[in-house]
Parts: structure tokens; sequence; C-alpha cells
């Protein structure tokens, strides 16, 4: 039955999404929020909370502004602490209640950001979609605020968009894939999202292709791709041998401006019994991928997230439904998913656990396995080595 | 629109000594910050508490996601499902209708039946006007071997009733009434179990009654049996609306013995105790001794050492402090953006014995960058103080009891004071638990 679980766990929500991709770039992210979403961003959704200091706050809606329209005091409250702390931007995220009852984020930034001088942007979440749909709007208001237009192009340059730790922890691996890019010839203007400033963001227009990483930065891509020409290469550069050919496609599309998806195109249409990989489509595409060049045989991703469809091939499956997920993992040789996929499992077929951030949040952090640029084929050789604590009967 | 300040409120971030400041809210409103300090339960935390229990949710995707991961890292995934809820939802008119399917649903698709459901559903079926009767009726006739019964995931109305008592009153919302038994005394409304050295058990043995607890039931029937007490003894103040419901419900008298520090609050409480139960009470004396005795030995020890108290660390933080103020400890600082009605005398007599006392706010935005400055030694009790202080030397408690009342409550703080000092904590990890005394995935139970 749709929308319905009995055991499995949902994806992080757009609200964490906007704040994960806006969290290291020194603006003020504030949820307009009763407390929930806030608390579940701040424990589960961002590993950054404890040591690394960022302005992400919650208004402390109530039902009586909820429904007594009490915006005069949601603006007066963004002003002050705006004007005490002095972000370099703000940005007003929505959840459920206050999509509910119309509230205009828009009207309510430029309000702000005539109050404060500070650029102030709505982010439409209203978390009942995934992370990737917020961090996707957040990537996209600050590439439109801060870019300067007028940078010249830098040859064998790239940006790396769609970063949050939601897809790839803090394990290091975002600074193994900067490392790999410029080991192959690529400087780095902007890691957008982690590892980055609000400087190099400025910079971004000059580079001479991007590379996205996830859904997240598709959105982003594309814009740059109208504004600036620039053209963007889907594929997270895991495993040995994909690795070269994303690096191979990036510098294909930086000398021709054709876009490309190496996390589909590279990989075949799978036998119906072919392994799956489950997750977001371009790292889930990206690790089918490896495998497939890894191993010979072609595998097949289940992307229960929001996606595109270019980033697919048509035997990849897109159900987010527990009974349609457990009916599919049936059906394969090998599953490849978070940990917290387990129970819909059958005992039958082989599952190895790969956890994934924006579905276990912190509860398999430590394990999280950084596969940038490493041979991905022990992944479905392993044993079940990760303890999927989930029951207590 | 800038805040209008109330006379004796001063700007959030701002430090002002208690002489100085406003009751019950010295700080402003204004935007909130959330510190990294998770021992406070939760609604599913405390709905966990029901042995045999489903939690199912009905809720958008973004609440959904911090209750299940409530429950994976409590490894309680088999004790949870959920119902999510999209824009179309909304509007469509079918509120109601998935959330009877879903329920029916995933009941059926359960290894077993469990005995009862907690049902919670969010603001969003509030604000729209789902009828919670006609649900929970459907589920009943589809499932008449389940006891059903309405939770709320509903922060947004926390001025009306705040989540959290909220959650301790629907816990005991099962209970059927039963006929009463004078013998049998309930302890309702707590998150652990109170130590089995409190005096409390002995004065209540010794005048023959017995006790119940939930966090003592092993069974879905041990606590339908709770409905046979004639009792139900509340510590809390987030428990007093279970006790008034279950009074009017099921004619079980409510007695409020509040967790206080004090010498003299504690002997009224067990005053009001004896009063209530028509019962005798032995000496308190040697009881009084041995506590002010031993919390006056620890403050020796620690000679002078400054204590920080959180908000989050007691049901009457101000009572607290005033505690181990009179019994020589040096506190300097209480963290807390406002208090309980209940705190008004400790309030002014802190402001009178004590007026350099700090109070520094906890949720101001400025705090955000509090726990990154020098920090003299000093010693913490509360997660939140220990966070904003970084001291590794600090009390693990929460305001929900953490199992400590009356003067064998003042012993057990007087252990963990001594071995806060002796002893250093790892803050983060500490902190970072979920649920203070729960199983966690992050590693074993920290109490």
């Amino acid at each position: 039955m749709k929308q319905t679980a009995s055991i499995l766990s949902v994806y992080a929500a757009d609200t964490s999404g906007a704040c994960s991709a806006l969290y290291e770039l020194g603006g003020m992210s504030v949820i307009h929020d009763a407390s929930g979403c806030n608390s579940t961003y701040t424990t589960h959704d961002e590993p950054r909370w404890y040591h690394q200091d960022s302005m992400v706050f919650l208004t402390g809606l109530t039902e009586a502004d909820a429904i007594l329209g009490n915006d005069e005091k949601l603006v007066g409250d963004l002003v002050q602490t705006a004007m005490e702390l002095r972000p370099r931007f703000i940005a007003l995220c929505g959840s459920p209640v206050p999509m509910m009852v119309g509230t205009d984020y828009d009207a309510l930034a430029i309000e702000v950001r005539l109050k404060t001088g500070i650029p102030c942007f709505g982010i439409h979440s209203d978390g009942m979609h995934s992370y990737l749909h917020g961090a996707s709007q957040a990537f996209l208001h600050v590439c439109e605020e801060f870019c300067e237009t007028s940078v010249p192009r830098n040859q064998n340059t790239c940006n790396i968009l769609g970063l949050t730790p939601l897809d790839f922890s803090t394990n290091g691996s975002v600074q193994k894939l900067r490392n790999i890019l410029e080991r192959n010839g690529f400087r780095v203007i902007a890691p957008l999202g982690m590892d980055c400033t609000l400087e190099e963001v400025s910079q971004m227009g000059s580079a001479s292709v991007n590379l996205v990483v996830s859904h997240a930065g598709l959105a982003t891509a594309q814009w740059f791709q109208e504004r600036f020409g620039i053209p963007w290469v889907a594929g997270v550069p895991v495993g040995t041998e994909f690795s070269r050919q994303v690096l191979m496609s990036m510098q294909s599309s930086a000398q021709t401006g054709k876009c490309a998806v190496p996390c589909a195109e590279t990989r075949h249409d799978a036998a119906q019994d072919a392994p799956l990989v489950v997750g977001e489509a371009i790292f889930a595409g990206s690790l089918a991928a490896a495998l497939e060049t890894e191993t010979g045989a072609p595998v097949r991703i289940l992307c229960p997230l929001e996606h595109d469809a270019s980033l697919l091939r048509k035997t990849d499956s897109t159900t987010e439904d527990e009974d349609e997920i457990a009916a599919l993992f049936t059906t394969a040789t090998g599953v490849v998913a978070d940990p917290l996929y387990r129970p819909v499992c059958p005992a039958t077929v082989p599952f190895h656990p790969l956890p994934h951030e924006a579905y276990s949040g912190r509860c398999y952090r430590h394990l999280i396995p950084d596969l940038i640029g490493t041979p991905i084929a022990p992944l479905l050789a392993a044993k079940e080595n990760v303890e999927c604590f989930v029951l207590t009967k | 629109m800038l805040t209008r300040l109330q006379p004796n409120q001063v700007q959030p971030g701002l430090e002002l000594r208690i002489a100085e400041a406003g009751f019950p809210a010295p700080f402003a409103s204004t935007l909130e910050y959330n510190p990294p300090a998770r021992g406070t339960w939760n609604i599913v935390h405390t709905g966990m508490l029901l042995p045999e229990a489903h939690q199912i949710y009905a809720c958008a995707q973004g609440c959904l996601r911090g209750v299940i991961l409530t429950a994976a890292e409590m490894k309680a995934m088999d004790r949870m499902s959920w119902i999510s809820v999209k824009e179309e939802d909304l509007f469509n008119g079918t509120m109601e209708q998935n959330v009877v399917s879903g329920v029916s649903h995933i009941l059926e698709r359960l290894p077993r039946m469990p005995r009862a459901v907690l049902l919670y559903v969010s603001c969003l079926h509030l604000f729209t006007g789902c009828d919670m009767e006609v649900m929970l009726n459907q589920l009943r006739e589809r499932f008449p071997d389940i006891d059903f019964t309405d939770c709320y995931m509903t922060p947004t109305m926390r001025k009306t009733i705040a989540p959290d008592p909220q959650m301790r009153r629907q816990l005991y919302s099962l209970l059927r009434p039963l006929p009463l038994d004078e013998q049998f005394v309930n302890l309702i409304g707590n998150d652990l179990p109170t130590r089995p050295s409190c005096e409390l058990f002995t004065i209540l043995h010794q005048a023959g009654k017995t006790i119940r607890d939930i966090t003592l039931c092993h069974s879905y029937d041990d606590y339908l049996a709770m409905a046979s007490s004639a009792w139900n003894l509340t510590f809390l103040p987030v428990a007093i609306p279970a006790g008034e419901e279950l009074q009017e419900r099921l004619g079980q008298k409510h007695l409020h013995l509040p967790l206080v520090y004090t010498i003299e609050q504690i002997q009224e409480a067990y005053r009001t105790l004896a009063q209530g139960l028509q019962i005798n009470l032995p000496d308190l004396t040697p009881l009084t001794e041995t506590a002010t005795r031993r919390l006056r030995e620890v403050a020796k020890l620690l000679k002078g050492l400054p204590v920080a108290i959180d908000a989050s660390a007691a049901p009457r933080p101000l009572n607290l402090a005033r505690c181990l103020l009179e019994h020589g400890f040096r506190v300097n600082t209480l963290y807390a953006d406002d208090f309980p009605s209940c705190e008004e005398t400790d309030f002014r007599w802190l402001q009178g014995n004590h007026p350099e006392l700090l109070l520094r706010p906890v949720g101001n935005p400025s705090m955000r960058f509090a726990a990154r400055g020098m920090h003299e030694p000093i010693l913490a009790i509360g997660q939140k103080a220990a966070y904003f202080e970084q001291t590794p030397h600090f009390v693990n408690m929460t305001a929900a009891g953490s199992g400590l009342f009356g003067f064998d409550g003042l012993l057990g703080l007087a252990d963990l004071l001594e071995d806060a000092f002796l002893h250093e904590k790892d803050i983060e990890r500490v902190i970072s638990h979920k649920g203070f005394g729960c199983v966690s995935c992050l590693g074993g139970c920290l109490g």
C-alpha cells in the first residue's frame, strides 16, 4: 500500500536537505517550524552539528501564530537575529504547517532583505519531499545570488555539485574526490556544499565543466549550462575503472560542451534477476556502473527518491513502496542497500549493507565507507558485517 | 517588528544576575537554537514503555524521520510503523481513510498482532479537522482484539498542551475501569524506575501498600492491572494531566508529590503523602540528617568548585540550586530560558540570598557560539550545561527525574556529584545519546 511502511525507515526530508546544503557557507538558515524539523535535522541529519558552528535556527511556530498569521513577529525575529549575527545570507525554510496555511516565503524574504540589506531567499520545503528537493533549491538559490556573471572561463577546472553529508557523510570522501580530480588535471573551483566558501561560489561561473554527484546538484548544473554554457557530467568516481570513465567524460564534455551521464550511459540493461543497488540515482547508478565494469555483469538500481529519467536505465526501478521494494528484492541475486532495508530482504537473497546517512542517519555513520576511487566489487563479496539492529523481539 | 522587552527582560544572549532578572521568563523570545544534547525523552521513548504495544505514526516525511530514527537507535524498529502524509492528501478528503487503511494494512503484515496500538497523528490532522473518533472506532471494529488509543505528535499545538504531558497522559488512556483496591499505589508519569532504596517504598510497604509502575511492567496485563490501584502518585509536573485524567475517568485518587530537593519541601511532600493516604510517617529526622551530612561532605570535596545547572536536568532547577547552595555548594550559573510557575518562591529566595547567581539562556541564537569560548574549571549538572561549559565533569541527568526522589534522591544526587567531580565523561558521546537510560545502537545504555 502506498505511503505506508511496517518496518522500513524514511529518507531525510527537504528541510534537512536545504540546511545541509547551506551549512558551511556562512549564512543563517531558519526553519519555520515548532521544533520537530529542526530537532530531527540537528540530531539525525547533520553530522557537523556538534563540532562545526553554523547558524541554523527555528522560528518556534505556535498554533496561534499559524492560525492568526503572525508574520510580523516572524519578520521581527529574523531581522533582529540577523542584525546581531550578521550572516552572509538568510534562508527561510518551510515545514508542513506553514505550507498548509499558505505562507508566502518569497514575500517574507523580500521584506527581510529590504529591512536588513542581507540577501534573503525562501526555500519551498514542506517536510513532504526528500532531502534532494530541499538541497536542490538551496544550491540553486546560492548560485543565483552569489555567482559572478563576468568571470573568465578557465580551462581544466570544475565545480562539484550536489555535495552534502547526507550522501557523502563526513568520512573524508569529499577530500578524496577533490584529490582525484586534481590529480587528473582538474582544478576544483568550488565543491559546493562541503569544504566550500562563498568566495569560491562567486567564481563558479569560470569552470570548464561541472561534476554532478547527486540529484541535488542537477538543477544547479542545468542553470550553469543555460546561464554560462558550462556542460555537466553526472557520476561519482567510485571504483577504479569507473572513476577513469567519469574523468574521461569530464575531459570530453569540457572540450565539446556536451553533457554526459556516465552513471547511466556506461551501464547496460540488466537481467531481471540482476543484483540491486538501492539509493540516490547518481550515487547508486555510479556504484552499479562500477560493479558492472569490475564484474562484467550489469546491475540494476532502485531509486526510491526524486530523480530525473535521464539518470536511469529502463531496467532500473523507482518505487518507494515497502511492499514493492520487498517484492523487488525477492527477484535479485543480491541487494546492496542501507542496513535498515535488511528486514524486507528475504533470507535467501544475499544482503550487502552499505549505510547511507540520508536513510539511517547516525546509526551506522562510523561504518560508511569511502568508495571514491576504490574497487567496489568487494561490496558484493563481503559478508553481512553490519548488525541490522532493528529487532527487539 | 522588533520585540518589545518586558520589564526585567534583557536582550537575549546576555547573561544577567538573578537579582535583576524577571520571572518566569528573564529573556525575550526570538528565534531558537537547539544545542546538541539529546538525553531528554521524546514521545517515542515514552510510548515504548507500554509492553506488547505497537506505535503507528501518521505524518509528513520530515516528522516521521525523527521518530523512526529514534526507534532505530533504540533497536526497536519492529515496534514502529508509519503512514506518510503527502501534499495532495491535505486537500482530497482522504486523511481519515488513509489512516484507517494504512493502519489496517500495517497490522495485517505484522508477524503477530500487538495487544495495543498507539496511533500518533500530527499537527496536519488537527489543522484539517480529522475526526479521530471515527478513525479509532473503525479500527476497533476491524481489530476487536487490539486496544487502540490516540496519541499526538503535535509540537505546533504546544500552547494548548505540550507533547510531553500529553503523551504521558495518553500512555495511561488504555487502562479500563476495574474495582479499586486500596492496597495498590501506582507511580505514574516517570521515565525510569525510582531507585529501590528510596524511603518512599519503605513507607508505603510499612503501610501495607504495593507499588505498581509502568516502568516495571513486563506485560500488557501488568499494565492493565494498574487500573485497580486506588492511588496514583505523580512526581513530575508533566505527569499531572495523566493523574487528573485517571482520577476523572477511573476514580483513582491522584496525589502530586513534587520532585523537590530542599529538605523542607521533601518533608512537606511526605506529609502530603501521609495525609492523603491516611498512613503513618516514620521519624524522618535520621533520613534528613544522613542526606544533609552526605551533601555537605561532597560540597567539601569540591572545595568551592563552581557548579552550573541547566533547566533540562531537573523539573525544578531553581529548587535544586537552592538545595545545593544551602548545603555549601558554589552554584554560580543557571542555564534556562524560563521557569515553571511553581518555582517562584525559590526564585525570590535566590534573588534575596544569592543575587550574584548568573542566568544564561539556552535556546537563544547567540548561544550557538557559547560552547567555543574559554572555560574555567566547573562542574555541570545537566547535558546542556556540560556542553556550554565544555566540562567533562558533569552529572548526566534529565528533568524526568532520573530515578531520584526524596531523601534517597539526595543521596543519589550526592553520589552523582562526587562521581562527576572525580571522573571525567566524554561530553559528546554522552550527550549525543538519545533518550537518557534507553538502549542505543550508538553504544550501550547510558544513564
